[in-house]
């Protein structure tokens, strides 16, 4: 199979709803000529046109504002947030709007539309460009939150995002644009709901979303040199969770490692922990661990932003705690 | 010149909403009304003039006190009274109520509850019309305490880039809430801001219906033209407070507020009809009493619907079947 970026995954994905579907369109900062700032829409002006793919001006509020009157009246439009730290000016259009309209009118009301945004550290952008705010969105009923991990997943589910009714807040990671990975050339889509289960093992089960998949996955290849076998769950989609997935996974292993890149405090770890922790308590074998940003902004020097992010390490010093129990 | 139908229209309009709003008014004081409700009565001249010089399947956003909008634009007033109640019969099934009636049959595209925040939404309504090249319309209320907040400035500066069909009508009462508008900002006229778009402005007398309907006439024209935007600042009152339960003494003179009762936008239609000959005081007044009967009729149907199930809370979340 051909190997290509996650950005041009999702570039292909973009361009294959586009031609499909003439009532998808793109809006954002920078994303027509310039091809966004992290060059995901590049190319699409040429192909589709000014009417489709639309600069906006540095006006946040007005991006979700927009997208949200234009899908009232049957458009598809996908937004791009430069950065997840940007949606904070959009917020009340995202919250309060966006994923309230549908209920609040009765159900008469449909926001079909996607916000893309990108989040995280590991670039010393420092404290207001790095942040990964997605747990935000999930607290949010009416919001859909998608988290992929890889080229094949975030083209599959961008597709099946653009096509899906509800509002979806699409959150990528600017260290994910370059990675490379096998897509088919054939059209796909992943379904949104269903998580991913990266590697299977029976030892413990790890959870982890977004960038930290990559560092999961890397940390579990090292501990298998030591002989422990881990279980590596993406969710992929945060809203709605698969918890099945997770359920059955911590059923068969007794162990559960949750991974995020968010700092710690009631980030979406917790709600996975708690998930676990009313639905399958006594199926652990021991407590559940969180692996996460320490609680403070992201610094901007290199040395103190890896303090406190979690790496490789810490994923495995987090699997090999759990598994000094019930020794 | 408008016809004579449509003049009578205007008045059936504006006196459908003022007794809307009085029902309203006078059944929140008898408890029976949950929340809150905000009333816009000495309003309806801008409402009416406004949704007037539009077509049926143009496009309106209202705001917390968009009673007269929503009527004005022809939402069924034992609907919307049902919603007041929070009745499975409502615009919104229960689960709006008074700030947030839509009927996007209508084009009745919702009314929010966050100052300012319609309107982004319209512009996005606008763009929707100029990619499917129907040729609509869409307007936005707001007051004048939204025209300070960011959502304003982005959303004129983008209708103007954009050459949107969007109209923004200003629903000027000159309070924010409690506070003046001499406190909240510095210039009298807030259609002059409209300068600093690039778009035109322009103020009118907001309790003179015929004012309001040509300026907006002329903003709607013109959008359809493809000349893109328009700001119509209504300068007008309302005679009540904030919310019902505020008595808006507090904040205004009560000679200011009788002042403005004067000025009744119904009292001077309706002399402006009878002396141009359009209608009788005696036929006004029969429609006067169709009107009380249909509120009244409001209000039975309202109260004889059912309550929503409680379990309808965890529909239309989501549109799928997931459930949260």
């Amino acid at each position: 199979m051909r190997e290509i970026t996650y950005r041009e995954a999702l570039r292909e994905g973009l361009r294959e709803e586009m031609q499909r579907d003439e009532r998808v369109f793109l809006l954002g900062e920078d994303i027509a000529e310039f091809g966004g700032s992290y060059k995901v829409t590049q190319g699409l002006l040429e192909e589709f046109g000014p009417d489709r793919i639309r600069n906006t001006p540095i006006s946040e509020a007005a991006i979700a504002g927009v997208s949200l009157g234009a899908a009232l009246l049957g458009m598809r439009p996908v937004a791009e947030y430069m950065y997840i730290d940007f949606t904070t000016i959009g917020m009340d259009q995202i919250v309060n709007q966006i994923a309230k309209v549908r209920y609040m009118f009765g159900g008469k009301a449909k926001a079909s539309l996607v916000i893309r945004t990108q989040g995280g550290a590991g670039r010393s952008s420092a404290p207001q460009h790095a942040q990964s705010l997605e747990a935000w969105f999930c607290h949010v009923p009416g919001l859909k939150v998608v988290m992929p991990s890889t080229p094949y997943d975030v083209k599959g589910l961008i597709k099946a995002c653009i096509r899906d009714d509800d509002p979806i807040i699409f959150i990528e990671h600017k260290l994910l644009y370059n990675e490379k990975g096998p897509v088919p050339d054939e059209e796909y889509l992943i379904p949104i709901g269903k998580a991913d289960i990266k590697r299977q093992g029976k030892d413990v089960t790890i959870v982890a979303t977004s960038r930290m998949v990559i560092r999961a996955l890397n940390a579990a290849e090292k501990l298998a040199q030591d002989g422990i076998e881990a279980e590596l769950i993406d969710p992929m989609t945060l809203v709605p969770l698969d918890e099945k997935a997770i359920l059955q996974s911590v059923e068969k292993t007794g162990r559960l490692v949750i991974v995020q890149e968010a700092c710690k405090r009631a980030g979406y770890g917790a709600e996975i922990a708690a998930v676990v922790a009313e639905k399958a308590l006594y199926d652990l074998d021991a407590p559940i661990i969180r692996v996460a940003a320490l609680n403070t902004p992201v610094p901007f020097a290199p040395i103190l932003e890896d303090f406190v992010i979690p790496d490789e390490q810490a994923i495995i010093k987090g699997v090999k705690e759990l598994l000094e129990y019930n020794k | 010149m408008l016809s004579k139908e449509k003049l009578i229209d205007l008045y059936h309009k504006m006196k459908l909403i003022r007794l809307f709003e009085e029902k309203a008014v006078e059944l929140f004081y008898k408890g029976l009304l949950p929340g809150f409700i905000h009333s816009s009565i000495g309003q309806e001249a801008v409402s009416v003039g406004a949704c007037s010089a539009l077509k049926d399947d143009d496009y309106i956003i209202s705001t917390h006190r968009g009673h007269g909008d929503i009527i004005a634009k022809g939402a069924r007033v034992d609907r919307m009274m049902a919603e007041l109640f929070g009745k499975e019969t409502g615009y919104c099934r229960g689960k709006g109520g008074s700030m947030h009636i839509a009927d996007l049959d209508l084009g009745i595209l919702g009314a929010t509850g966050i100052v300012g925040s319609g309107l982004p939404i319209i512009n996005g309504a606008a763009l929707a019309c100029l990619l499917q090249r129907n040729d609509r319309v869409c307007v936005c209320f707001f007051g004048d305490g939204a025209s300070n907040t960011g959502s304003f400035h982005e959303a004129l500066n983008l209708a103007a880039i954009w050459n949107l069909p969007s109209i923004f009508v200003c629903h000027n009462n000159l309070y924010a809430e409690s506070t003046p508008q001499a406190s909240h900002q510095k210039v009298k006229d807030i259609s002059i801001r409209a300068e600093g778009y690039g778009i035109p402005g322009v103020t009118v007398d907001g309790n003179d219906v015929l004012a309001v309907y040509e300026s907006v006439y002329q903003a709607v024209e013109r959008a359809r033209r493809s000349e893109g935007a328009t700001l119509v600042e209504c300068k007008t009152y309302r005679f009540l407070g904030h919310y019902v339960g505020d008595p808006g003494t507090s904040y205004r003179k009560k000679e200011e507020v009788e002042e403005w009762k004067k000025k009744d936008p119904l009292v001077i239609l309706r002399k402006k009809l009878v002396a141009m000959g359009i209608a009788t005081d005696e036929k006004l007044k029969g429609i006067d009493d169709r009107i009380r009967r249909e509120i009244e009729e409001a209000v039975i149907f309202a109260q004889n619907s059912k309550d929503p199930q409680p379990e309808e809370a965890l529909e239309d979340v989501y549109l799928d079947k997931y459930i949260p």
